[in-house]
């Protein structure tokens, strides 16, 4: 059936309004997007790692998930949801659940690229029948704005500050994508906020309904660390895009998708002068940092366009 | 009929788990409770059950791993030993806050550092706070009936928490002896069903697990789980019963060896307490009251009924197969000194750490014990009471 915005937004929503994620932040509407993907008649666990998503839509007494949810730490959201779909595969071993359930968990770049990596990688190896979620935001947003390893080079954050002496975080954004397609699971896919929803939407689907393992990337700008105002979510969103700081594309069964090429690919500082991190790059004497930021975006938008034969 | 066998003290525990079949089994090698996951994944591989086996890449995982399986309303256990429990320490506090009935084979072993992969018992004992019940065993025959027990235990309604059941490593989970097995159908139907009132995979009843708990009701949390561990010791003695009926194997909080009349007594965990009962036996034989108290249950801790059992002993020793760095004796020993406060003061009272890293626990060494408790008791004098037995000076 062909993708239809309308159809798609009208489904019941599968986690209220009323949570204490902020306005202009990236990861609840990265969730609603990928919790619409799944079919209405089927019943989900959704697992989070800590973060902001957790304590913002789960505070006791009160919970925004209308499915089974379930947090316990910080790194293991991979390792959690995978006993729970291990629970439901001994149960429909054994005849004793008739429903069909989907599994998803959910981590920011912090527990995933970081502290959660090995949870996850494991619990994709294992080939658990599951998705996980990636909000990237760059930073532990959380605890206040600290670096990651997926913060990109040269950002300010409140762990890799910019000085009098350094400008900002001194290593480039780990490609956790890569890592990810490395396991050769079923399917992987890079994806963010886009004006129809349409890839994140496919996206979540094919996940969702690929039997074994996948893993998505959502890059999930977030309004307090990167210091843009609320509105300008989806213009950032589209900026990462068309700069192809961050590209979207999907690998299915090991074969390589561009999802979107720009018509007319943009300077970097396009996408850089948005956000109050990037500000200190502006300075005079910063100017070459904007350069060398060029440069490695394009070595690897070209080796991105080299995997997905279009280069 | 009861089936008679030969097992070492890690296969009963994988048999025991083979004839509960639970829902998911999550697990890491590590010495020396590998054999667990090892015999049980044969069981998976042979299709003798019906479990998902979670091959997990650490110990920490494994842990999550239960937690999520028991979240979603299945049966979970694990088996692991020393680093592999610290690995899972923040896990074990979680399991127990979110009152998950997951069942762990804890094969002692010394903890790291340095590393040592022979028995004693700072892992299990460093865990004594997290929250799960701890049922202590002498030798392979008692793994497996505490591991059948506590599955009715931590399941309880009125319990809803995970259980540790503890068995020296290499000691008794590699040394072979006698055991008397129940049949498959009499676990099944001992165990029963689990059926909690809320779980993850109840389409009718969604639920959370794992909230943001701030101060409005954390602390209302921590008294119900508190509650919980203070309901079980009721609940341990009822399935204790129920098990002895089924069995005619009898097991309490705690056991009495020649204690009723003794003069001068040792409490002490696991398998050293076999040994002890040797020197007992031989010390009777030659007039001395001596007597011992075996820690089955260690949390909750049985104080109560501990005081009550010593409290006419003269002298008595606290025997401590772990250290806990306070300067002042072992965990076990801070239990009972706190417990015979005020209960039974007149008590003279000493602690040992013994054994530590595997180190040999001999006929000698306990006899050693005693003569030294029998002087206490003449002299009345204590000396030092933060003592250490078969260490090198």
């Amino acid at each position: 059936m062909a993708y239809s915005l309308k159809e798609i937004m009208n489904r019941p929503e599968r986690i209220t309004g009323g949570h204490r994620m902020c306005a202009g932040c990236g990861a609840p509407v990265a969730v609603r997007a990928i919790l619409r993907a799944l079919d209405p008649e089927d019943h989900v666990v959704c697992g989070a790692a800590t973060g902001c998503l957790e304590v913002s839509t789960f505070l006791y007494p009160y919970t925004a998930w209308k499915d089974s949810f379930i947090h316990s730490a910080f790194e293991n959201a991979g390792a959690t949801i995978s006993g729970a779909e291990a629970a439901y595969a001994a149960w429909k071993r054994k005849g004793k659940i008739d429903e069909t359930y989907k599994f998803i968990a959910f981590g920011g770049d912090g527990g995933t690229y970081d502290i959660g990596l090995q949870s996850l990688s494991g619990a994709m190896e294992r080939g658990h029948d599951m998705v996980y979620v990636c909000y990237d935001n760059e930073a532990y947003m959380n605890t206040g704005i600290q670096r990651s390893s997926s913060t990109p080079k040269y950002a300010d954050t409140t762990t890799s500050p910019q000085g009098t002496v350094l400008p900002g975080k001194q290593q480039y954004k780990k490609n956790l994508t890569y890592v990810m397609a490395a396991h050769g699971i079923p399917y992987v896919a890079q994806t963010t906020l886009t004006a129809n929803f349409k890839d994140i939407h496919e996206k979540a689907h094919k996940a969702i309904y690929t039997k074994g393992p996948a893993f998505m990337n959502v890059f999930a700008p977030c309004p307090r660390g990167w210091r843009y105002d609320t509105p300008n979510l989806m213009q950032i969103c589209k900026l990462a895009m068309d700069t192809c700081i961050w590209p979207v594309y999907e690998i299915e069964e090991g074969v390589w998708k561009l999802n979107y090429k720009p018509k007319k690919k943009l300077p970097v500082e396009d996408y850089l002068k948005t956000q109050g991190r990037f500000k200190h790059l502006f300075h005079k004497q910063n100017l070459h940092l904007i350069e060398e930021l060029q440069k490695d975006i394009d070595n690897k938008w070209e080796d991105l366009l080299k995997r997905c034969g279009e280069a | 009929m009861a089936i008679r066998e030969r097992l070492s003290g890690n296969e009963a525990m994988a048999v025991a788990m083979r004839q509960i079949n639970p829902d998911v089994v999550a697990a890491f090698p590590i010495t020396p409770s590998t054999e667990i996951p090892q015999y049980f994944s044969q069981f998976v591989a042979n299709g003798e059950v019906d479990t998902e086996f979670v091959a997990v890449e650490s110990e920490h995982s494994a842990m999550s791993a239960c937690i999520g399986a028991a979240a979603a309303g299945g049966r979970a256990m694990t088996a692991t030993s020393a680093n592999g429990l610290a690995l899972m320490w923040e896990m074990l506090y979680i399991a127990a806050s979110s009152r998950l009935p997951i069942t762990m084979a804890c094969v002692n072993r010394a903890l790291s550092g340095p590393i040592n992969i022979h028995n004693d018992h700072s892992d299990s004992m460093g865990a004594r706070d997290s929250g799960w019940i701890q049922l202590y065993s002498e030798n392979n025959q008692e793994a497996y009936d505490n591991f059948i027990q506590a599955l009715r235990i931590g399941e309880h309604d009125d319990i809803m928490l995970p259980v540790m059941v503890c068995q020296d490593g290499f000691i008794t989970s590699h040394a072979v002896e006698n055991i008397e097995l129940l049949e498959d159908d009499k676990v099944k139907s001992f165990i029963g069903e689990y059926e909690p009132d809320h779980y993850m995979l109840n389409s009718k009843e969604p639920i959370g697990v794992g909230p943001l708990d701030l101060p409005a009701y954390y602390f209302e949390h921590k008294r119900q789980q508190a509650e919980a561990m203070k309901n079980s010791k009721k609940i341990i003695l009822e399935v204790a019963r129920e098990f002895e009926k089924l069995t005619g194997r009898k097991y309490d909080l705690f056991e009495e060896y020649k204690l009723n009349d003794a003069e001068i007594a040792l409490v002490i965990i696991n398998s050293t307490a076999g040994t002890a009962k040797t020197v007992v036996d031989k010390l009777r034989a030659n007039g001395v009251k001596a007597g011992l108290l075996k820690i089955r249950v260690f949390r909750p801790f049985p104080a109560e009924e501990i005081a009550n059992a010593l409290k006419h002993i003269k002298a008595l020793a606290v025997m401590d197969k772990a250290e806990s760095f306070s300067a002042v004796g072992g965990p076990l020993f801070a239990e009972i000194k706190s417990t015979l406060y005020g209960t039974a003061d007149g008590i003279k009272i000493v602690n040992y750490i013994y054994g530590l890293g595997g180190r040999d626990v001999k006929a000698d060494d306990i006899e050693t014990v005693y003569s030294q408790l029998s002087d206490i008791s003449k002299t009345g004098n204590i000396g030092e009471t933060y003592r250490y037995i078969g260490v090198r000076q």
